[in-house]
């Protein structure tokens, strides 16, 4: 195993934590479809389900039970090996990204330093947007394996959306970039710590009453790049790829039980990694509002005087669990807007990726570089 | 790059797949009585109407050569705004700067000609 420790302890530490995140990740999936339905439900004024077990949490039980139960189905004009590999392909890119967003401080125990991710890539912007844009070809795997012109037209329907938003996504990304200088998302979040500070013009601005976040240096970008993750998660008001009054189901019109699941899960794992992405870019990642990481430490250690080892365990649970404060609201502005917003008409779709959010995003770029430069020429 | 770990996760969630695959086929078992009407791809209650070879508008083609030209451009930008800072604080910045602005006129000037001559109309 290369990078993955140096001494067997680390080692079998980090296999464990990855397949942990996986399974993290995988478990998540039941409780967002469980809180899709109850929030659909609470939405429309209905009840959803609330039959099986406490406020219908069974339910998901119930559901993977019936899975199970499902009869195999291979159509006759399909491609079976592209109609099997597809939902297993769906898996992969989206678990992977998730895995390079980092969680938490790292937890350091003794001489070993323990990342609460799945594997720090260095160059993580570039890796998450190149492995989750894989998706693309689960899809026209999906469509084209399914033999059904339904799947297909759904496939071709999605992979060009897919496309066509990766654009103004990659794009509105640049300006953050450039405001962090860095694509290694760690160092990212340790640039957001503390209160609003901009320095520039030959002098240092500082607000306190608002925390050090991304979405202060770059408003539009955060509002290209929130948009454009709906797309490229596949949902609301840009579900194109399933539109059901046209295309039945779309790509996987032709697909049932577990297989299904499969490509569910690939689903809210793309609207995991926006959401994670969302937090670390524009929202302080894991740190909590107004305070630096060495902050909680201390104060962790002097409030329950912790040793620095604990406190260190200590610092690692309570940042995991900001981020994942935010990671959950943002999850729920997902499901909350899936259920407020009509659905677009696909060239509508069309345009307003490639005429408005792509020109907005170049805007954007433009517009930061030219305040990073003059920031750095001028002095008031 | 941690590519052991990436390896190692992604074999992980490949024979993870395929045994969640096996096991639903296993439970829920493969068809037993099968017919023609049974195997056949969804289609709106009626005998299905066309092969596979659907015909798909070429404008999805047209779509996805003009992502490739986009993205690349795009990809482009990424080195260079990563060092932007650290260009300025060399006393490179301008040079820089006035480089990304020539580059950025003919993206704009490519998109601009893309919108005029009607490649994203969809009708």
């Amino acid at each position: 195993m290369m990078n993955m420790g140096t001494t067997p302890f680390e080692i079998t530490i980090n296999v464990i934590k990855t397949i942990l995140v996986f399974l993290m990740m995988v478990q998540l999936v039941p409780i967002l479809v469980w809180v899709e339905r109850r929030g659909s439900a609470f939405i429309q004024n209905r009840f959803g389900p609330n039959r099986i077990g406490p406020l219908g949490l069974l339910q998901l039980l119930a559901d993977a039970v019936k899975f199970l139960t499902k009869e195999d189905f291979v159509p006759d004009k399909g491609n079976k090996y592209l109609f099997y590999a597809a939902p297993i392909f769906a898996l992969i890119p989206a678990s992977i990204a998730y895995m390079a967003i980092p969680m938490s401080t790292p937890l350091i125990v003794g001489d070993s330093k323990f990342l609460i991710q799945g594997f720090e890539v260095n160059v993580g912007i570039v890796f998450i947007l190149g492995v989750s844009s894989l998706a693309a070809y689960t899809i026209l795997m999906a469509g084209w394996g399914s033999g059904s012109k339904f799947a297909l037209m759904g496939a071709m329907r999605a992979a060009a959306q897919i496309v066509s938003y990766e654009l103004a996504l990659g794009l509105s990304i640049v300006g953050v970039i450039m405001t962090y200088g860095t694509f290694n998302l760690s160092d990212m979040i340790a640039a957001q710590q503390g209160a609003l500070t901009f320095t520039g013009f030959g002098s240092t601005f500082t607000a306190h009453f608002l925390p050090n976040w991304g979405i202060f240096y770059q408003p539009l970008g955060a509002l290209i790049f929130f948009a454009s993750a709906f797309a490229e998660s596949n949902r609301l008001p840009f579900d194109l790829a399933e539109g059901e009054a046209e295309l039945v189901a779309g790509f996987h019109t032709e697909y049932g039980g577990f297989k299904m699941l499969m490509f569910f899960i690939g689903e809210y794992g793309h609207m995991m990694i926006a959401s994670g992405l969302f937090a670390t870019f524009f929202l302080g990642g894991y740190n909590i509002p107004y305070t630096t990481v060495q902050g909680v430490h201390d104060w962790l250690m002097t409030t329950f005087g912790l040793s620095v080892d604990g406190a260190n365990i200590a610092n690692t649970v309570v940042h995991f669990l900001m981020y994942n404060v935010k990671f959950l609201i943002l999850l729920w502005i997902f499901i909350h807007v899936r259920w407020t917003l009509p659905r677009f008409r696909y060239d509508q779709l069309m345009d307003l990726g490639w005429k408005t959010m792509l020109p907005w995003a170049l805007a954007n770029t433009i517009l930061t570089s030219i305040v990073i430069f003059a920031a750095s020429q001028f002095a008031f | 790059m941690p590519l052991g770990g990436i390896i190692f996760i992604t074999l992980f969630i490949g024979v993870f797949g395929v045994i969640l695959i096996y096991l639903a086929r296993w439970t829920g078992g493969r068809a037993k009585r099968t017919s023609a009407a049974k195997m056949e791809i969804y289609e709106c209650g009626i005998p299905e109407q066309e092969k596979k070879d659907t015909k798909i508008s070429v404008k999805f083609y047209l779509t996805a050569i003009l992502f490739i030209l986009f993205d690349i451009e795009i990809i482009f930008m990424y080195p260079w705004a990563v060092g932007f800072r650290e260009f300025i604080h060399s006393g490179a910045g301008p040079f820089v700067f006035g480089s990304m602005i020539i580059f950025l006129a003919i993206f704009i000037f490519g998109l601009w000609w893309e919108i005029k001559s009607k490649a994203l109309e969809w009708d």
